[in-house]
């Protein structure tokens, strides 16, 4: 086909459709679709420098220097040598420099290495490995087993029964499970005949490339004929083939165009609330900078109107100065160029080493460190960190974050008789250890990683309890897993929900081994012995059965029906007999919510050939209806599911996390609030949310919000509120109530996001913020986006969100922070995150430790770093009043240039790097240190005004006792000392003094890197005072360095160091005074506990505190099981079932 | 991903103590066992300094005397007429007649003060070539922009020494008579105006250029005397060590002051009779009058000083020192009651709990 015969309609390539045709290259190259590259790096080697520059540029702080350095080029108002800003800014913009190259060589790695797989693709009737970036939209390639999928494609046929395509699309959406896709029977008939597929020349019609990874709708034109083409049957770059020994596909969109890449799309720049503070600071200091230019041109106006029109005599006006009023035009500018140092050059540059340095100390955590998956913790983002000292919400996501999505067979309760905890003689029960585990060697089918410790039920079955087989056999045959046997004897058991996969994998290693399944028959090997069972119907789970059942013929005839379910809703069900039976068994379930187990009751019943049939009959009537067949079936469900014999009841243990209550507990006391978000159902977040400390039970109440529609989630809001504390109905809506009362509160979000509406979410986050827990259940990935960012709006919090499967993707990339919990199924949430590590607990670590770090660091860093810059500059503006306000600097033009670069910088650093006011231990034993980075108290507005008066009064100390001490004075040879440049040595000396003691007082923690960096600093000071005052230099560049000999007349006199222990006294005392008063005066609650910390240092360690034991309470129902919409008709319409397959794999023996 | 391949154990972190921020470490702490005593002790030891400097200072004796000549206070006053409005003024000479009760103890130095003089202005204090100063040949012929406008002269010829500074040479000389008995002869008191500059400006930063035929006259040949100057630069003094760019009075000036009001070295007393100090009896002083500052409001200071161990009379530091040490005591004093009144608080707090 040429490109002429392309449809008319589909040549508009900006158009709403996407058209392409397979093995048609000029398709793909006439509407310029991308080949299948990916590129994630910003530069290459010749944009870098003027790309990198540009973007520097743009950041506000580097740009105004840039002018400045223009301005600095006009000789009419340039008070300072162009050097003094070109040196600080080559150095700051080549710091950022070398950092954003390093960055991109890393994203170019990446980038090769994935455009550099190889993929079969189908190139004239052969298949030909190529790269796969060379691939087109319209090739067709193939992808085996295990392959991750090259590009978004249709899948055209594979070698599984129906054209089945099995793919994991954990990296995608985080689901681990196994999801089917199935190619049109048009194109799945070519099965892997390449001649068929070359010849191939189906055309597609389809959207644009979107994010929405589960919608697609397109139309195949194949053979004159349309079908239709949805989400099912496209692969999407970012799963992975598995179960699937080849399959073929036809490349729909490529490389950037992919739905995960569109999905990946741009990353949000993520703010830290200091950086937002930093740059009001910025500005406030701008407008500072001006109404001091602006006074001092005003000053400059009246003195030469005064003084310098006279003065003429020896100093003449420029030529092109009329009046004092022209004159003072210039000097506005020649001060703003004087007094750029207010705005600190190096404060950012500074700060981003900063937060490389913590966010490398994160990376070489030991304690951060998974050895069983060999991860370190990331800092993947380095600029948030001194935000994670300041977290004050955490929203965490539930499967995989706080439990490991291990479901564990823990316990059970069979015909009234309880088994599962080690008991010794004396009745006590005894914490079990590895080596108590069962061997269940006497079963070959058994699984060897399932351990059980109770012997009492092996011994029940080993002597053939007829209620444990019963029990056993029950949960061997009713539910949907499906098995895979690729080796004899070696099982693998495919299960929609962990809970049943536990359930089954535990009647297997008792004895009732779950072989194979067909869509009418499932084997089961009982004790070594293989029977047959007929499948006669699946009844299966749904959200308000809350139950699953099925019916089968056993091989002796009978017909029986085993079921199981919420406690809540068998109990109803149960046959009058046994509910003595039925008592016990619930007085069990007690103890296993207590617990925090996941129960499930279950029971059987057998049918009467007769009612079975008759039942059958309307069973089949029920599920061929065509409207309202779900309520009829469920009516006829119910009509079988009664009279039921209690068989006993399971307790599965939902695996948590290491340490999950531990560090909740401790967030807590950290005064972090915890809400969980979760894709769940009520019942097992609830669970969840007991066993790890979210809710206790000495909290008050559960509130349960779950209205259908927004008027009735307002009236249960409301009714909340009230409960909580009536009064707080009057106040309209301040959200920032804060109550001490301990609640607990949940949200189930309906399907329609009707809490999340306009005002019902104001009401919505006044309630949830009252409540010490809050749970939100049923949520999408939007869903928590948005209440992730609900908070944020209205709260003026730092959120962290933390959360490990693609589901969580919004919510970490709408949180503050977000962290992913790395080394599990899927990276989609870690590439999204900011930190990633690979255990909850770790969580505790990073925030009360490197969090509190950090942002204890980057406080006292800004606080001194304006503050130096303060008392460096202002003295500039105290010394105007004394020399016509004319821009004459006090300071030596190359004081200027490396005070910030050279003099100060290395202390500072030292500081914010290794400062640690208690050690690790302690901020994790006293998580209430953290509270005063969710105050914000270290650093803000007042704390910047107390800099700046600080850097006022320093600025006055500094000028005027030196000015005192050499006004009309002289040496103790008479000769000068009141001159201009040894004024500006002793002014100078004094600042670095000054600020020197000044860290000094800050500093809390003397390494010897400190130390070192101190005292070198001011060893570096007099080093290059010498050798920039030194004969040669001035002799050789007599116009540069025009200080020589300074240093060595000035340096001996008495005066100079007079002056400076006057004014370092000066400066430090007010200091040491107000440290000395503030606790005193102003107590903070941290003060205490640090004056605890102090003392307790002294002596020695506290016992670890030991989290309490929690104590059951409540009674309550721990029903849970993690299923959606089951298997059960795809089983029984035996669409997924490989019967092919089954005979290839199942019974290899027998082939 | 990245590290799914590796071998186990490649990614633990090293376990040192820079890694895992357990340097050992000094920390110290404000406690009020260590301020207070602090207060203290820096205030006892700041009140014995400050009385030492104030002293040490009051001993010092100075004599000055303002020949400005605003009208009725001296007789510089008819100088101060004559040049008023003229540029350059004429030569005047006046003189200041003093006598001394007793010994001014010595070394004695002589001092001019200017006031109101803003040798710290910018315009001013960079309107000079140091590379011309340093005798740089190329330098001499080419002042640096920053001269303007004392950069060339109105025939185009480059001034040496170019520059607002060097052209505001301060002119004005003084000499000193002694009249050992009532109304017998002035003598005159020798002035030792050798080495009154640093030493390092005289020999490192100021250099003559190199002679051409052993003559510093051709050296600044095709240069231009900065507009106020009577003479060129070379004819500043006989002495060949004494003259152009290393002339010591130059020097001294070229030393431009931090402050309006200013002093500078114009001699020692310290020879012959005179090198204990300046004995009792009747002086005079010959102030050859040129210098205009009345034009601008300036003053113009005569003084002789002489000079302690920590400088010249200056009683700043030493009531600095008075001030903050006091302060020191009384607020440590203050923080003691602070600290007694509040501890006894904190500590009930702490019971309570």
């Amino acid at each position: 086909m040429s490109v002429s015969e392309i449809p008319h309609e589909n040549r508009q390539n900006g158009g709403e459709k996407r058209y392409l045709k397979a093995n048609h290259e000029q398709v793909s190259v006439f509407f310029e679709y991308p080949n299948n590259t990916i590129k994630t790096s910003k530069y290459n080697a010749f944009n870098f420098l003027p790309l990198n520059l540009f973007e520097q540029f743009q950041r506000l702080a580097n740009a105004y220097f840039l002018i400045l350095l223009f301005l600095q080029l006009i000789p009419q108002i340039s008070s300072l040598p162009w050097y003094t800003t070109v040196i600080p800014l080559v150095v700051v913009l080549s710091i950022t420099g070398v950092k954003d190259a390093i960055d991109d060589m890393k994203r170019h790695q990446n980038d090769n290495q994935v455009n550099n797989r190889s993929v079969l693709r189908l190139v004239k009737g052969r298949m030909e490995e190529d790269k796969w970036m060379n691939v087109q939209v319209g090739d067709i390639i193939k992808l085996e087993n295990d392959q991750p999928v090259t590009a978004d494609m249709l899948l055209l046929s594979s070698s599984e029964p129906y054209s089945l395509a099995y793919v994991e699309t954990a990296d995608l959406d985080g689901e681990t499970n196994l999801k089917v896709k199935q190619a049109i029977t048009c194109t799945s008939d070519m099965k892997d005949n390449l001649d068929l597929l070359s010849a191939f020349d189906g055309e597609v019609t389809c959207e644009l490339p979107n994010n929405k990874l589960h919608r697609f709708t397109g139309i195949l034109s194949y053979k004159g004929k349309d079908y239709f083409l949805d989400h099912d049957k496209l692969l999407l770059r970012g799963c992975v083939i598995r179960n699937t020994d080849w399959c073929y596909g036809l490349v729909i969109y490529t490389g950037p165009d992919t739905k995960l890449m569109q999905n990946s799309g741009k990353y949000t720049f993520k703010q830290t609330h200091v950086d937002r503070l930093m740059n009001i600071l910025v500005l406030w200091i701008f407008l500072f900078l001006i109404v001091m230019c602006l006074m001092l041109a005003i000053g400059h106006g009246i003195w030469e109107n005064k003084i310098g029109y006279y003065f003429q005599i020896f100093l003449p006006w420029e030529n092109y100065v009329s009046s004092s009023f022209v004159s003072s035009l210039f000097i506005f500018w020649s001060y703003f160029i004087v007094l750029n140092t207010m705005v600190p050059i190096s404060l950012y540059v500074s700060v981003e080493l900063i937060r490389l340095g913590n966010s490398y100390y994160i990376n070489w955590d030991q304690k951060m460190f998974y050895a069983p998956k060999n991860t370190p913790a990331q800092a993947r983002t380095t600029t948030l960190n001194e935000e994670l000292g300041q977290v004050k919400y955490v929203f965490s996501d539930k499967t995989g974050t706080l439990t490991q999505n291990i479901m564990i067979f823990h316990k059970c309760s069979i015909n009234g008789t309880l088994y599962g905890d080690v008991i010794d003689k004396t009745g006590e029960k005894v914490a079990v250890s590895e080596k108590d585990k069962i061997d269940f060697a006497y079963n070959k089918l058994a699984d060897p990683k399932f351990s059980f410790y109770d012997k009492t039920l092996v011994e029940a079955v080993t002597k053939g309890d007829p209620w444990v087989h019963l029990f056993f056999l029950s949960l061997s045959l009713c539910h949907t897993v499906m098995s895979e046997e690729k080796v004899e004897g070696e099982l693998v058991y495919q299960a929609q929900s962990p809970d049943e996969g536990a359930l089954v994998t535990a009647a297997r290693n008792f004895g009732f081994v779950f072989r194979s399944r067909t869509s009418e028959t499932i084997t089961v090997v009982e004790m070594g012995e293989t029977r047959v069972y007929q499948l006669l119907a699946i009844l299966d789970f749904n959200n308000v059965r809350k139950r699953m059942s099925v019916i089968v013929r056993t091989p002796e005839n009978r017909v029986m029906l085993f079921c199981k379910g919420a406690d809540t809703i068998i109990c109803e069900l149960l046959h009058p007999a046994c509910i003595s039976l039925c008592d016990v068994t619930l007085e069990h379930l007690d103890d296993f919510a207590s617990e925090g187990l996941r129960t499930l009751m279950v029971a059987y019943r057998e049918l009467d050939n007769k009612f079975f049939r008759t039942w059958s009959v309307k069973h089949g009537e029920a599920c061929l209806s065509l409207d309202n067949r779900e309520k009829k079936l469920s009516i006829v469900y119910e009509e079988v599911e009664k009279d039921l014999m209690l068989l006993g009841a399971t307790a599965i243990e939902d695996k948590l996390q290491d340490g999950v209550p531990e560090t909740v507990m401790t967030l807590s006391k950290a005064k972090i609030k915890i809400w969980v978000l979760t894709g769940d159902k009520q019942e097992t977040a609830v669970n969840i949310a007991y066993s790890c400390n979210i809710f206790e039970d000495e909290m008050d109440e559960v509130f349960t919000v779950k209205g259908k529609d927004s008027e009735t989630v307002r009236q249960e809001l409301r009714k909340a509120r009230s409960k909580m504390k009536p009064d707080s109905l009057l106040d309209s809506d301040p959200v920032n109530i804060f109550l001490a009362k301990k609640h607990k509160a949940l949200f189930t979000m309906p399907e329609e996001a009707h809490a999340l509406e306009g005002d019902v979410e104001l009401e919505l986050l006044r309630v949830a913020c009252m409540c010490k827990g809050v749970i939100c259940c049923r949520m999408t990935p939007l869903q928590k986006a948005q209440v992730v960012e609900l908070v944020k709006r209205y709260k003026k919090v730092v959120t962290l969100a933390i959360g490990d499967g693609a589901n969580d993707v919004s919510m970490i990339k709408a949180a503050h922070i977000g962290v992913g919990i790395s080394g599990q199924e899927g990276m989609q949430a870690m590439l999204n995150s900011d930190f990633a590590f690979s255990q909850f607990y770790y969580l505790q670590r990073l925030i009360l430790v490197h969090g509190r770090w950090s942002y204890n660091r980057m406080c006292k860093f800004l606080s001194y770093f304006f503050y130096k810059n303060f008392a460096f500059t202002l003295v500039h503006f105290w010394y105007a009043f004394f020399n016509g306000f004319s821009a004459q600097t006090v300071y030596d033009n190359w004081f200027i240039t490396c005070y910030n670069l050279i003099y100060t910088s290395l202390p500072v650093l030292g500081m914010s790097l290794f400062d640690q006011d208690v050690n690790d231990t302690w901020s994790l034993c006293f998580p209430e240190l953290y509270e005063p980075g969710q105050l914000n108290l270290y650093f803000n507005k007042k704390e910047f005004m107390k800099c700046l008066i600080h850097g006022i009064y320093s600025s006055l100390v500094l000028f005027f006792i030196p000015m005192g001490a050499v006004y009309n004075s002289e040496r103790s040879d008479g000769k000068e000392i009141s001159d201009y440049q040894s004024f500006s040595l002793i002014v100078q000396t004094s600042l670095i003094w000054v600020v020197t003691t000044q860290i000094a007082l800050k500093i809390t923690y003397w390494t010897v890197i400190s130390h070192f960096f101190i005292w070198g600093s001011l060893g570096i000071y007099f080093c290059l005072l010498f050798l920039l005052y030194s004969d040669g230099l001035c002799q050789m560049f007599p116009n540069v360095f025009q200080f020589p000999g300074v240093a060595r007349n000035t340096l001996n006199q008495p005066q100079m160091w007079l002056s400076i222990v006057l004014i370092v006294v000066l400066c430090m005392l007010p200091v040491i005074g107000y440290q000395f008063l503030k606790p005193l005066f102003w107590p903070v609650s941290v003060d205490k506990i640090l004056k605890r910390i102090h003392y307790c240092m002294k002596h020695p360690l506290p016992p670890p505190i030991r989290p309490r034991r929690r104590r059951p309470g409540l009674r309550r129902s721990a029903y849970a099981f993690s299923h959606q919409h089951g298997f059960g008709a795809l089983i029984t319409s035996g669409k997924t079932v490989k019967s092919k397959a089954l005979k290839k794999n199942s019974f290899p023996a027998k082939k | 991903m990245t590290w799914s391949a590796t071998a186990r154990g490649a990614h633990q972190p090293d376990n040192t103590a820079f890694t895992q921020q357990r340097l050992p470490a000094w920390q110290p702490l404000l406690s009020a066992s260590i301020t207070l005593p602090l207060f203290f002790c820096a205030g006892l030891a700041f009140i014995g300094l400050g009385l030492g400097l104030y002293y040490s200072s009051n001993g010092i004796v100075e004599l000055e005397h303002d020949y400005t000549g605003d009208a009725g206070s001296s007789n510089c006053s008819v100088c101060a007429a004559e040049g008023q409005g003229r540029a350059p003024p004429p030569p005047c000479s006046c003189a200041w007649y003093f006598s001394l009760h007793e010994l001014f103890p010595g070394p004695v130095y002589l001092y001019y003060e200017l006031s109101s003089f803003y040798q710290n202005n910018r315009r001013y204090g960079v309107s000079r070539d140091d590379a011309q100063l340093s005798g740089l040949p190329s330098a001499l012929r080419q002042p640096a922009n920053e001269c303007a406008p004392y950069q060339r002269s109105a025939t185009g010829l480059p001034i040496a020494p170019c520059g607002a500074i060097a052209n505001s040479l301060f002119n004005d000389t003084f000499s000193l008579w002694h009249q050992h008995q009532p109304a017998g002869p002035y003598v005159e008191v020798p002035l030792d105006r050798a080495a009154i500059a640093w030493w390092t400006d005289y020999h490192v930063k100021f250099r003559n250029p190199p002679l051409v035929n052993g003559s510093l006259a051709l050296a600044f040949r095709g240069t231009a005397p900065p507009p106020n100057w009577p003479r060129p630069v070379y004819e500043l003094s006989a002495d060949p060590n004494n003259t152009g760019f290393v002339n010591q009075d130059f020097v001294v000036w070229m030393r431009t002051a931090a402050l309006p009001t200013f002093r500078k070295l114009y001699a020692r007393i310290r020879q012959g009779d005179y090198s204990a100090g300046l004995p009792r009896g009747a002086y005079r002083v010959n102030i050859s009058y040129n210098y205009p500052v009345r034009a601008f409001g300036g003053h113009k200071l005569l003084i002789f000083s002489n000079i302690s161990w920590m400088g010249g009379k200056n009683p700043f530091l030493g009531i600095a020192y008075l001030v903050v040490g006091a302060l020191c005591i009384l607020v440590g004093f203050a923080m003691l009651v602070v600290y007694i009144r509040y501890q006894d608080q904190t500590d009930d707090d702490d019971d309570d709990e």
